[in-house]
């Protein structure tokens, strides 16, 4: 494998980010974090934005990035814990939560796994200050395991699980993560899909269509599949 | 019976053992699989692609330095056992079942792996990934040996993955349809975590066309090829389509979508040709262990698990 330098523009951050900082984010710079942050995923969102249960710390002193991620973590003897690696989960699945999320957590920058939609990034995320960086791979489980240099706390452990409780480290030069989302609303992943999906029918040239078809590739539901 | 003994491989062995697969599939990335992807950042001309790549082998690096999993998602541990025919397992298959049982819950908490395995409904999750029908255990046979092979595969398991009924006038059309289908619907923001493996079940009935595709993905190393030249020359042609549909890492512009395919068929009912995809991921987390009776335990990553008797095509 040659080694090439990189041709991307990197910045490292302090958390809480400055307003300044998230506004000079561009897509496809890549980032290191510095600070705390936190974990929220679905058990976090249901517990604090469905059932109304109060935060168990104040989230907006706390941290302005959240992280949609599980840790390989185990909680030890001695009470302290053990983080090997860290890596992101799947963040579309949490849409549905984020129009109550920022303003209940004064939350600026979420971390997660392949972005949201742009309606998303429009609708709550440019509204609120806020942008997403993605993991990058995925993932680099073992260097963002690196940047962590002390689990503070992990909340509602029992009630919720390793997976699923709301862990809040203390990082340094934790990364890489790339800008998906900036405050213009723009999206690096969907910058990247126009491209690919110029090129997406010509795959197909000459490939003749399966016998029996799918519901999704008729167009109506009244449509047989034969 | 002393001669009985002495070839018994004792259960104790095979939970240390397993111990260890765990630590090594969810620490080390196999050698094949990190040799296939430096080879793609020779090739990738994109540079999102390339850091993304860059990043995983750095990343694979930092892990085996560190002696931290490569990834926090460590999917859903499960076994594969190869049993020589003439192997003596001390306590029975059922010893067995529970060493492997008792090793995936105390590597869950000692490595740590993340306790990914909860009730579907309930969501209990006892923290050690150890359940109902969990972990998977699935059991082959190989004639005229007196060892166990144990596997330990840790992969994802929510996206990447697919099925299809096809019929025999589809053909390789519908084979290659599926297979883009499949890359892209999964690889968009890299949901499919790629470039991986791709393992391709055909034939056989609809559960079993799932289980050869992910055995293909799981149990078969980069470059393996396929002993029937018509599949290995499909499984050339799939990995080239893979790789021109103009996708890369995270769903970024590229050309490194897929580092092999590997296709296992079964024979199927003559009017259909079941076909699944199973993309394997950037930690393509695979260890294998020989247990001999003497108590000798040898470690690789090729599972070898295909051999011609477990492929056989005839009664004996």
């Amino acid at each position: 494998m040659a080694t090439q330098k990189n041709k991307l523009k990197e910045v490292r951050l302090s958390i809480p980010v400055s307003p300044e900082d998230i506004a000079a984010l561009e897509i496809g710079t890549v980032v290191y974090l510095d600070g705390v942050i936190y974990t929220a995923r679905e058990g976090a969102y249901k517990r604090i934005l469905e059932q109304g249960i109060a935060p168990p710390v104040d989230l907006a002193q706390l941290s302005n990035v959240s992280f949609h991620c599980s840790p390989a973590a185990a909680r030890n003897d001695d009470g302290s814990y053990t983080v090997g690696a860290v890596t992101a989960t799947a963040s579309f699945r949490f849409s549905r939560w984020l129009a109550d999320w920022f303003p209940a957590s004064g939350c600026k920058v979420i971390i997660g796994k392949g972005g949201m939609s742009a309606e998303d990034y429009r609708t709550h995320f440019v509204p609120n200050g806020a942008v997403y960086l993605t993991t990058v791979g995925y993932g680099t489980g073992a260097l963002l395991g690196r940047g962590i240099k002390h689990v503070r706390d992990a909340h509602w452990l029992d009630e919720l699980g390793i997976a699923q409780a709301l862990w809040v480290f203390e990082v340094e030069n934790m990364g890489p993560f790339l800008v998906e989302s900036d405050l213009r609303g723009n999206s690096l992943f969907d910058r990247d899909a126009e491209r690919i999906n110029a090129g997406v029918e010509r795959l197909y040239d000459g490939l003749q269509p399966p016998a029996l078809s799918r519901y999704g590739e008729t167009t109506s539901r009244e449509d047989e599949v034969i | 019976m002393p001669q009985e003994t002495k070839r018994t491989i004792p259960s104790d062995l095979i939970e240390a053992t397993a111990f260890e697969l765990m630590r090594r599939a969810a620490i080390e990335i196999p050698e094949d699989f990190r040799l296939g992807v430096e080879a793609m950042v020779d090739t990738e001309a994109e540079d999102l692609s390339r850091f993304v790549l860059e990043s995983m082998v750095e990343n694979w690096h930092a892990a085996e330095e560190d002696r931290r999993a490569m990834c926090a998602d460590t999917g859903l541990p499960r076994y594969y056992v190869k049993a020589g025919n003439e192997a003596v397992i001390g306590g029975g298959f059922v010893a067995l079942e529970r060493a492997l049982r008792r090793a995936t819950a105390r590597a869950t908490h000692e490595i740590p792996l993340r306790p990914n395995r909860v009730h579907p409904l309930s969501r209990a999750d006892h923290n050690n990934n150890v359940g109902i029908n969990a972990p998977e255990i699935e059991f082959s046979f190989e004639p005229d040996a007196d060892w166990l092979d144990i596997t330990t595969v840790h992969k994802g398991g929510l996206f990447g993955t697919d099925y299809r009924m096809l019929f025999p006038g589809d053909g390789k059309d519908g084979i290659k349809r599926f297979f883009l289908d499949t890359m892209m619907q999964f690889g968009r923001r890299g949901l499919a975590c790629q470039p991986a493996i791709v393992g391709i079940g055909l034939g056989g009935s609809k559960d079993t066309s799932m289980i050869l595709g992910k055995q293909a993905a799981c149990l078969r190393t980069v470059g393996d090829r396929h002993p029937d030249p018509e599949i290995a020359a499909l499984e050339v042609e799939l990995t080239e389509l893979g790789n021109n549909i103009g996708m890369g890492p995270m769903g970024f512009v590229g050309t490194s979508m897929v580092v092999d395919c590997h296709i296992d068929v079964g024979y199927t009912h003559t009017g259909g040709m079941p076909m699944s995809v199973h993309s394997f991921c950037l930690s393509s987390r695979r260890a294998v262990a020989r247990i001999h009776p003497g108590g000798e335990v040898e470690y690789r990553t090729d599972p070898n698990w295909f051999t011609p008797y477990h492929r056989r095509e005839g009664i004996e």
